[in-house]
């Protein structure tokens, strides 16, 4: 039993703490990626692929290797060589790290449209790109497959893995769906989409001998770190990856793509500190966007509403490089308590890039046509949901860690005004506007993975938490230095957070909303300790830097996980088995109620939002102004879903044509409401602080309950996102 | 980006002569779209010559009730111009549904008339286009056709001309003042664009030595006018169909009316077939529907952009409809 020592300072876990990097972003003292100096400093740009398959037969750099400033011109024929990337393995975690399975530069083949073919690196940007631009290719093509929609039939089922199943099973639901006395049935379709992070990714890279430091744009320092030990054949250990700024990934930077690789191979070719700035259009080119999907959902019930059939299956591609499919199904074995479920994924691949993660994969996407039951039944969609809201996972009967789905839907309901709605589409008007209301569910997962911190209090008072996690502007430093003042009991102002950099500390990538439950879990376990050993060295009522000074030690530091090959590789075999033991013991999730209202212009079919009120169960909220712009952010992602957003890859030829901010449309300030966010504030009694990532859960069931409501307003059912007005006609 | 030679001009004589007897070369106005397609190698000029100085940013009232705007007159500086707002109240809309108040800060009149069109496939270098590159093909035929056109296109281009502004300026019987060195000239704005037929390369009446010097309009018809956009999101995107009205009524029959459309054709539109069967006819919905139908009868759409014939008869009568009740509740 150690004494504890007393907590002098106001809690501030909750309390709406301003970022702890606020002030270097909007100061400018910030410096992201493409922004470090280094003298004798070269540029590179891209020349891409204009085939989706084929070889290349002549590439022709005589005029670009002409315009002054030009150092060289990459291409197959003098690229230095790469190791080929590693196959999937659970006990090393950055071999899933690779965008896609191809050596850049070191094959003569396309295998999609945007492929780097080469790279030009130069004494100034302005002479890499106009060079760039000259480089001629010639190529020899072959057939290729590019075309979702006409592919889609030729999908294959999906095989699962250890963080994704594919399909599930409970029951027999196509038999029960056959038998309902009520039933939907009805085919979704989602375009493919691009993250848009605010700032493009961006490399600089520079040797030293094998020693190689790189500033990227990164969500996973550490799998950065490890795959280009691995791709340039260098030891891991002389490897530094600095990343203390992230303008934005959203999931498009948690994956290593050919900018990155290149940067380093032209630093390595060039002898020179390389950076590579990718244009909007590199990034739409070098990098994986959302996949499309196609969906089928068919519900059967009985008339009261008791869902007795839930079947979803889904089509989703990959790249024949590489991706993973996408957990479309997902919601389907978690929202409701049907008797029979079955859920099935299936893939096609495809001679595109490869696809990735993008914000709440599959979970954004997925749609479940409760609200379509709900009007069949002639039922609130809520009652109907309520209705069917499971006391333990619907799929397998796990309980789960913490749910209050029902308390969030009460909550919003509330604070939205859902009980002024009147049910009849097409019922509510403004001026000549028509008004619709309408709802959907959130859901996340919550995972947690492996992190090492070091935590240091000195004698003046002051900490320091070390961690290589990576801060995307989530807000995640913040959160961590409030868990750890509180944890010690000294006043926010007084801790440090290092983190971006692989020198610190092992931190999971920043993905799947589970960067702060994870580090926060390390950092708790080190304050503990920290305060154990303080407790031995001071009195009673000494606070933290007394109990110090009292002993006469400058500075205490304590460690969680160790860093060495062998402590991470037994870290990770800890976790792994903790992640299977906690996944066959609970559900854990977040979730929350999504309300909007929306007006349609009747003539035009123009469709704005108009008032948002969500109201989440996240556990505990660790901040409640950079959690608030996390779960608003999500919303916004899911209006641009909803309404507007789409990557146009042309069926003929398989390029992107759209690959810009003009043309692919993200919502702008004009087409967002006042969002009226909520949360619950009850901790997940499983999670660290009972805290549950917020990441992604916002985006999930928005572009959901848009499409309920424009049916509330118009009687039109529109399963194509985006809506357009062209739908709405 | 190409390298290119840059000359700044104090004044127009300057300008005419640095572009005289030069092939290649392009007056660089708020370079908005200049500067864009320059960076993306669609542009490649050899010589730019930076006419933003030029002393061409007046708008003067003229005597018959007009008013003459200066070329290089800034597109929220005419926005925001008292003259504009109360006499010509479609302008002032048009102009600020355009892009967006940084870039209306920095576009200028004779820029807006001469924007390029907005197609994917004009924009991709990789992609077949008779206007980019004349005889190559036109790609965007069976891909990607939402901002194309359905009226004056061709089997050569179905691309549209994105202006917002020279819609309002083609309902408001705009006049377009052309300098070289060999002379002034004027010629309506009607006349100024050009449809593409076999050659949509050649997108205006105005020689390569020619400096847009200012833009007249004669005194509005009414003072009664509007412009409405329709596109993907509320803001800072082209239009997907656009109307610019001005309508007078008297004892419920259509006695003036000015119609154009944008987002639908390769040259702002006037709609000179529906104001036919407008004037003179009772001002009702029925007649404004008639109107529009008559408008679109002749226009072809392609898969991604039919739903425009449609959207734009719409538009058209609900903007008509907007006129006659913000008239009626004056
Ligand atoms: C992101 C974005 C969104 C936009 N959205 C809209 C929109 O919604 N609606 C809309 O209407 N527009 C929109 N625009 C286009 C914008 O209005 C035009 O780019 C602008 O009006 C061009 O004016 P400028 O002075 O910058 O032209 P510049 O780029 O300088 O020049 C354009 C062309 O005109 C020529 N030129 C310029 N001045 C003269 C002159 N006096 N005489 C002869 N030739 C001349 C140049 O040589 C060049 O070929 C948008 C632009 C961008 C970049
Ligand atoms: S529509 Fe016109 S601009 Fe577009 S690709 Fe065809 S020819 Fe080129």
């Amino acid at each position: 039993m150690t004494q504890t020592l007393p907590r002098t300072h106001e809690p501030s876990v909750g309390k709406p703490v301003d970022r702890v990097d606020g002030t270097a972003k909007t100061t400018g003292a910030a410096r992201f990626a493409a922004e470090y100096p280094y003298p004798g400093l070269a540029h590179a740009a891209l020349v891409h692929a204009t085939v989706s398959r084929g070889r290349i037969t002549a590439i022709d750099t005589t005029e670009a290797a002409a315009i002054p400033g030009v150092i060289t011109v990459l291409t197959h024929h003098n690229a230095p060589a790469l190791k080929p990337p590693r196959r999937f393995n659970p006990l090393d975690l950055s071999t899933m790290a690779s965008g896609t399975s191809v050596s850049y530069l070191n094959t003569d083949e396309v295998h999609w449209d945007g492929q780097p073919v080469a790279v030009v690196v130069a004494e100034t940007l302005t002479a890499a790109r106009e060079a760039a631009a000259l480089v001629e290719v010639s190529y020899t093509t072959f057939a290729s497959t590019v075309d979702f929609k006409a592919e889609e039939p030729n999908a294959e089922p999906q095989k699962g893995n250890l963080l994704m199943s594919g399909s599930a099973k409970k029951g027999d639901a196509e038999a029960a769906l056959a038998k309902a006395p009520v039933r939907i049935e009805a085919r979704f379709t989602t375009p493919p989409h691009h993250h848009n992070a605010i700032e493009p990714h961006a490399t600089t890279a520079m040797w030293d001998g094998d020693r190689l430091t790189v500033h990227d744009g990164t969500q996973s320092i550490d799998w950065l770190r490890s795959h280009l030990a691995l791709r340039f054949d260098v030891p891991v250990e002389g490897v530094r990856v600095l990343a203390p700024f992230v303008g934005g990934g959203f999931g498009g930077k948690a994956n290593i793509w050919p900018g990155t690789i290149l940067t380093v191979m032209a630093a390595r070719a060039t002898g020179r500190p390389v950076r590579l700035l990718l244009t909007r259009e590199d990034v739409y080119r070098t990098v994986g966007g959302r996949t499309p999907s196609t969906q089928r959902v068919a519900l059967g019930a009985r008339t009261d509403g008791t869902l007795t059939a839930l079947v979803h299956t889904s089509v989703t591609r990959t790249g024949r490089v590489g991706g993973n499919p996408e957990q479309v199904t997902s919601q389907s074995k978690h929202l409701y308590d049907a008797e029979n479920i079955l859920v099935r994924q299936n893939v096609v691949e495809l001679d595109l890039i490869s696809n990735t993660a993008m914000r709440a994969p599959g979970d954004s996407i997925g749609t479940a046509s409760i609200d379509e039951l709900a009007y069949e039944l002639g039922m609130d969609p809520i009652e109907l949901r309520m209705r069917n809201e499971p006391e333990r996972n619907p799929i397998d009967g796990r309980r789960f860690a913490n749910r209050k789905l029902r308390e969030a839907y009460r909550l919003g309901a509330e604070r939205f005004g859902w009980a002024d709605r009147t049910p009849e589409p097409g019922s509510m008007r403004d001026g000549r506007w028509l008004v619709g209301m309408g709802v959907a569910t959130a859901f996340h997962p919550a995972w947690q993975f492996l992190a090492n911190v070091t935590v240091r209090l000195s004698v003046d008072g002051s900490v320091l938490v070390r961690c290589g996690f990576q801060e995307m502007g989530m807000g995640g430093a913040t959160a961590q230095a409030q868990i750890a003042a509180d944890a010690l009991g000294v006043p926010v102002e007084s801790v440090r957070v290092e983190y971006g950099d692989s020198s610190l500390p092992l931190s999971p990538a920043a993905g799947g909303s589970m960067q702060t439950a994870s580090v926060a879990s390390s950092v708790l376990t080190a304050c503990e300790k920290l305060r154990r050993k303080l407790a031995r060295l001071g009195r009673p009522g000494d606070d933290p830097a007394a109990a110090l000074a009292r002993a006469g030690v400058p500075s205490l530091e304590v460690s969680v996980g160790s860093d060495t090959r062998i402590g991470r590789l037994t870290g990770q075999v800890r976790f792994l088995s903790k992640l299977i033991r906690d996944q066959r013991r609970w559900m854990k999730a977040a979730s929350g109620a999504q309300f909007c209202e929306v007006r349609v212009d009747p003539d035009t079919g123009e469709t704005r939002v108009s008032r948002w009120t969500a109201a989440f169960d996240v556990g505990r909220v660790i901040n409640a102004k950079t959690a608030v712009s996390q779960l608003r952010g999500g919303i916004v992602m899911g209006i641009g879903m909803a309404l507007s957003e789409e990557t146009l890859v042309d069926p003929r030829t398989g390029r992107i044509m759209n690959p810009g901010l003009g043309e692919y449309h993200v919502p702008v300030h004009a087409d967002v409401p006042p969002i009226d966010v909520a949360y619950l504030d009850e901790p997940d009694p499983t999670m660290p602080l009972g805290l549950i990532g917020v990441g992604e859960v916002g985006i999930t069931g928005a572009a959901a309950a848009i499409a309920n409501a424009i049916h509330h307003a118009t009687g039109r059912r529109i399963r194509e996102l985006p809506i357009t007005l062209d739908k709405l006609l | 980006m190409r390298t290119f030679s840059y000359v700044s001009a104090p004044d127009v004589e300057t300008a005419l002569r640095a572009v005289a007897g030069e092939p290649n070369a392009k007056f660089l106005g708020g370079g908005t779209n200049l500067v864009d397609l320059m960076r993306e190698n669609i542009e490649r000029p050899d010589v730019v010559v930076d006419i933003s100085r030029l002393p061409l940013t007046e708008v003067e009232e003229l005597p018959g009730g007009g008013v003459r705007i200066g070329a290089l007159v800034r597109n929220s500086a005419l926005a925001a111009h008292p003259l504009i707002r109360t006499r010509y109240p479609v302008l002032s809309q048009a102009i600020l549904c355009g892009a967006s108040a940084q870039l209306r800060n920095m576009a200028t009149v004779g820029g807006n008339l001469l924007q390029r069109t907005r197609c994917l496939y004009f924009y991709d270098g990789a992609s077949a286009c008779n206007k980019r590159e004349p005889g190559s093909g036109c790609a965007a035929i069976g891909g990607f056709t939402r901002n194309h056109g359905v009226l004056g296109v061709s089997e050569h281009c179905i691309a549209t001309h994105p202006s917002d502004l020279c819609v309002a300026l083609a309902a408001l019987d705009a006049e377009v003042e052309v300098e070289s060195t060999r002379g002034t000239r004027r010629l309506p704005l009607s006349e100024f664009h050009r449809l593409p037929g076999s050659t949509p390369h050649v997108e205006t009446a105005l020689a390569p030595d020619e400096l847009i010097t200012a833009v007249e309009l004669p005194a509005p018809v009414t003072e009664r006018s509007r412009y409405r956009k329709v596109r993907d999101r509320a803001s800072y995107a082209f239009a997907l169909v656009s109307v610019a009205a001005a309508l007078d009524v008297g004892d419920g029959t259509v006695t003036a009316v000015r119609l154009a459309l944008g987002g639908v054709a390769p040259k702002p539109w006037r709609a000179v077939e529906a104001e036919r069967v407008l004037l003179g006819a009772p001002a009702t919905e029925e007649a404004f529907r008639t109107a529009a139908e008559a408008e679109l009868a002749a226009a072809t759409g392609q898969d991604g952009n039919t739903f425009k014939i449609e959207l734009a008869r719409r538009t058209i009568v609900a903007t008509l409809r907007d006129l006659l009740s913000d008239g009626s509740a004056a």
